[in-house]
């Protein structure tokens, strides 16, 4: 049904794959995701769109290996088909009318940010773009980023072995302090977008975070990805994934995100066993 | 002269004056243990003593009691005689899906309260009657079952958005009068609640399978993967996507929780996303399925409706060893019906009337337990149900680890914001006319989305009776 028209491996554990999907690539506006499922019998997992094309029907995401559906999801090709993929699902990140932004992307929220980045330019902001990961060689689309007409793009990593030594707070400190952004949006870890908020806080530049609850439906029929925004309950799946990071409760969302670690690694292994016997 | 033989099995009807015939079930302990279903079929001797009740009253009070006036007389008679093809063909003249409603329609409220022999305590079992002609009919070959004669095309399209029992309905029926029929759900699979709400132990995944199967023979088209207001608006259908006429049965799907601190804990599920897991995800066989579900060893379920029933009793199923039932009133006030609460009493759920959940505890991000008040019952609400008042100072907590709540779900926006235009009620339902009518030319809608959560039989009824409303709609009013 849905066609793997594209593949690209970035890193050692991140992907790019490309799917034929006309119905939704029509509709896409960045900060959405879709929710797919690789088998009958997978599990629905939400990913963002990372680029997409109306005119050839095909849409894209980036995802990182982390448990047995990605990994299933990485050892389909060019050819094979997913189950199911729906969408666009989630409100479209805001774009436009935030004057001189800093979008930082730890880890694979790269992924996520490039085309809100991309968007934001084209929309006519001034966009710093901090990208962070732990190690030179997990640095993901940075030609990519390089190509846009940001302000400027920093890069940070956690060992020194690419860009400057630290954590992507670092820099984003020095910009907040110098007044130099009106506006933040943080992608990333559950844990970086916690931080990056924290930091920004003292300085009263906004911040805008994209959460990554589990989610089961995607369109507000079951409340697994419910996080405290301000103290109320929101669907991160139809009111979110944006939120004000200053009011997110992200101790909450990082439990959350936490339920079924043994299952998950029970899952994983055991589907590793098998797939590693027939490979 | 002789006198002339009535015809061979069409003799006179003499109603036998047995007992209902009991519907045999697997025991409680046997079915604790798995998801198979829980009563078992009449055999067709029991189907036929039990049809042999039926008095043929000439003024048959049942066939008002159902709510899509079912000719209860004539499908009865039918097994009486033998006829059973004809008995299906009278039902399917009304309820394209007879098999999924012998299981799930409360018909100790509907049509069995309506029969003469309810008065005695013991009504003809029309239910079951149902349920078994629906499945005599899923028995026979794909070929041989009775399929809906259609009117010949008439050339207009329609959408029909939600594949639950109202869609399911309305779609049957518009492609039986000619339209070309398009249904759009946003899971991957449909069947709305019979799907992912409504337990394989109740009502089997392949029963509601096989009743879809039928409408796809018949020539409805079902696109799964696609939400309406985000992969199409509604304006969309009815301009781009070329769609004569839309029909909007998108269910009451949206959850409701209590607003009381730790519902955020992990262990706490809205009685949705309980079922969803184990149901449409089937995490019951995980890890062979790759969903998971938070396997409770002891369960709290807040709520006292089939959906709590439902929830319970799949908590017992995946092995729970202590399952609670919360709820604010009493048993009599509970409004599930009455053989869901014997079989979760069988399965062993304990029930905990009179508790009002104030507060869940949790440790480490976890859940631990639930706290609950004491409530008495004061004076009759506007429902006519005597309200449940809080003792002060009598909370107490449940010792759990897991808390699944079930106090009702809403109309669930999605639809309604990339839809301005179409008028809603102040809480959210959309407003019709009688027939399903919007205030959208060419829109209709029925079932839970317009009345909030009721039955199956209920929406499939706005279903068919909006499929009628839109047919005249397309020939003559537009
Ligand atoms: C709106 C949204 C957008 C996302 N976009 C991306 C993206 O562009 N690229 C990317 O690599 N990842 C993205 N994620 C995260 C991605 O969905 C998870 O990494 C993926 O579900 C892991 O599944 P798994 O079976 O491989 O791993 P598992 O071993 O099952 O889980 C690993 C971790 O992933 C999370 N997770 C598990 N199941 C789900 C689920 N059904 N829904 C959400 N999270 C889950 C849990 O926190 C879990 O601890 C996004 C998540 C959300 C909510
Ligand atoms: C657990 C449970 C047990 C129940 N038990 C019984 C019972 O025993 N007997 C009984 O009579 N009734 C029972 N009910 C109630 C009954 O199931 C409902 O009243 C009935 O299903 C309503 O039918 P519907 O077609 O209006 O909506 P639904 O069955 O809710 O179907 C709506 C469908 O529309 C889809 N949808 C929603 N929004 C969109 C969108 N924007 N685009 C595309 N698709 C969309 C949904 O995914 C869903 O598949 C039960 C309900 C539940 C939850
Ligand atoms: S994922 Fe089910 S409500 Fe958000």
């Amino acid at each position: 049904m849905f066609e793997v028209v594209h593949k690209r491996q970035l890193s050692d554990a991140v992907f790019e794959m490309g799917v034929r999907a006309p119905r939704i690539a029509g509709k896409i506006r960045a900060g959405q995701f879709l929710i797919l499922r690789v088998d009958e019998k997978g599990e629905r997992i939400p990913l963002t769109f990372s680029d997409w094309s109306a005119e050839e029907g095909w849409v894209r995401f980036i995802f990182m290996r982390v448990g047995k559906t990605t990994h299933k999801l990485s050892h389909l090709e060019v050819g094979d088909s997913l189950a199911d993929a729906v969408g666009p699902l989630g409100v479209p990140t805001r774009v436009d009318g935030l004057g001189r932004v800093a979008v930082v992307g730890g880890g694979v929220g790269a992924a996520v940010a490039y085309p809100v980045a991309r968007a934001m330019t084209e929309a006519g902001s001034d966009v710093t773009v901090i990208l962070g990961a732990r190690t030179a060689n997990l640095l993901i689309l940075r030609e990519e980023f390089e190509v846009l007409p940001l302000h400027e793009l920093l890069i940070v990593t956690d060992d020194g072995s690419a860009g400057e030594k630290g954590l992507v707070t670092a820099p984003l400190k020095r910009l907040a302090a110098s007044g130099a952004i009106d506006h933040v949006m943080a992608i990333g870890p559950a844990i970086m977008m916690k931080f990056c908020a924290e930091t920004t806080r003292e300085f009263d530049v906004p911040t805008t975070v994209s959460l990554n609850p589990i989610m089961v439906d995607g369109t507000g029929m079951c409340g697994a990805c419910r996080v405290s925004v301000d103290g109320v309950t929101r669907f991160a799946c139809v009111d979110g994934p944006d939120f004000d990071g200053h009011a997110v409760d992200f101790e909450e969302l990082m439990s959350r995100q936490r339920v079924y670690t043994e299952e998950e690694r029970e899952a994983d292994a055991e589907y590793l066993r098998e797939c590693e016997c027939h490979r | 002269m002789p006198p002339v033989e009535p015809s061979a099995g069409k003799a006179r009807h003499k109603p036998s004056r047995v007992p209902r015939t009991p519907m045999p079930e697997r025991s409680a302990s046997e079915r604790r243990e798995d998801f198979d279903e829980v009563t078992l079929v009449y055999t067709e001797e029991q189907a036929r003593t039990e049809a042999a009740r039926c008095l043929q009253c000439k003024n048959a009070t049942c066939i008002a009691g159902c709510p899509v006036n079912i000719d209860i007389k004539a499908f009865i008679r039918h097994i009486i005689d033998g006829d059973y093809a004809d008995g299906v063909a009278v039902l399917k003249e009304r309820n394209a899906l007879p098999a999924m409603c012998g299981r799930v329609c409360p018909q100790e409220e509907q049509c069995e309260i309506a029969c003469v022999l309810a008065k005695k305590g013991e009504p003809v079992a029309i239910g079951r009657l149902e349920r078994w002609l629906g499945d005599y009919d899923l028995a026979c070959k794909l070929e041989e079952r009775c399929v809906p004669q259609v009117a010949p095309a008439s050339g207009f399209r329609c959408a029909v958005v939600g594949s639950g029992p109202a869609g399911l309905a309305c779609a049957g029926e518009l492609v039986r009068l000619g339209h070309s029929v398009t249904v759009f759900e946003s899971l991957h699979a449909p069947g709305g609640v019979l799907t992912y709400g409504i337990p394989e132990f109740r009502l089997p995944k392949a029963v509601v399978g096989a009743e879809i199967d039928m409408l796809v023979r018949m020539g409805v088209e079902i696109v799964t993967d696609a939400v309406i207001g985000a992969t199409y608006s509604l304006d969309e259908l009815m301009g781009e996507e070329g769609f004569d006429a839309v029909f909007v049965g998108s269910g009451a799907g949206l959850p409701m929780f209590l607003g009381i601190p730790g519902e955020n804990l992990n262990g706490v599920y809205s009685a949705n996303e309980f079922l969803t897991r184990v149901n449409l995800m089937r995490a019951y066989e995980f890890p062979a399925a790759d969903t998971p579900v938070w396997r409770g060893r002891k369960v709290a379920v807040v709520g006292g409706g089939n959906v709590a029933m439902d929830a319970a009793r799949t908590a017992v199923r995946l092995g729970a060893e202590e399952v609670f039932l919360v709820y604010r009133r009493t048993e009599d006030e509970m409004p599930a019906r009455h053989e869901e609460v014997v079989h979760a009493r069988e399965e062993g759920v304990e029930f905990k009337m009179l508790c009002s959940p104030v507060e869940i505890t949790g440790r480490e991000g976890f859940v631990t337990g639930l706290v609950a008040s004491r409530m008495e019952l004061g004076e009759p609400d506007e429902s006519g149900r005597r309200a449940p008042v809080c003792v002060m100072g009598s909370d107490f907590e449940i010792d759990c680890d897991t808390v699944i709540i079930a106090v009702g779900t809403r109309a669930n926006p999605l639809l309604a914001k990339a839809a301005p235009d179409l008028e809603l009620s102040s809480r959210g339902y959309v407003l019709t006319d009688e027939e399903g009518g919007t205030n959208l030319p060419g829109v209709f809608a029925g079932g839970d989305i317009v009345t909030g959560s009721a039955t199956v039989i209920l929406a499939m009824g706005a279903g068919k009776k909006s499929a009628g409303a839109m047919d005249r709609w397309l020939r003559e009013g537009r």
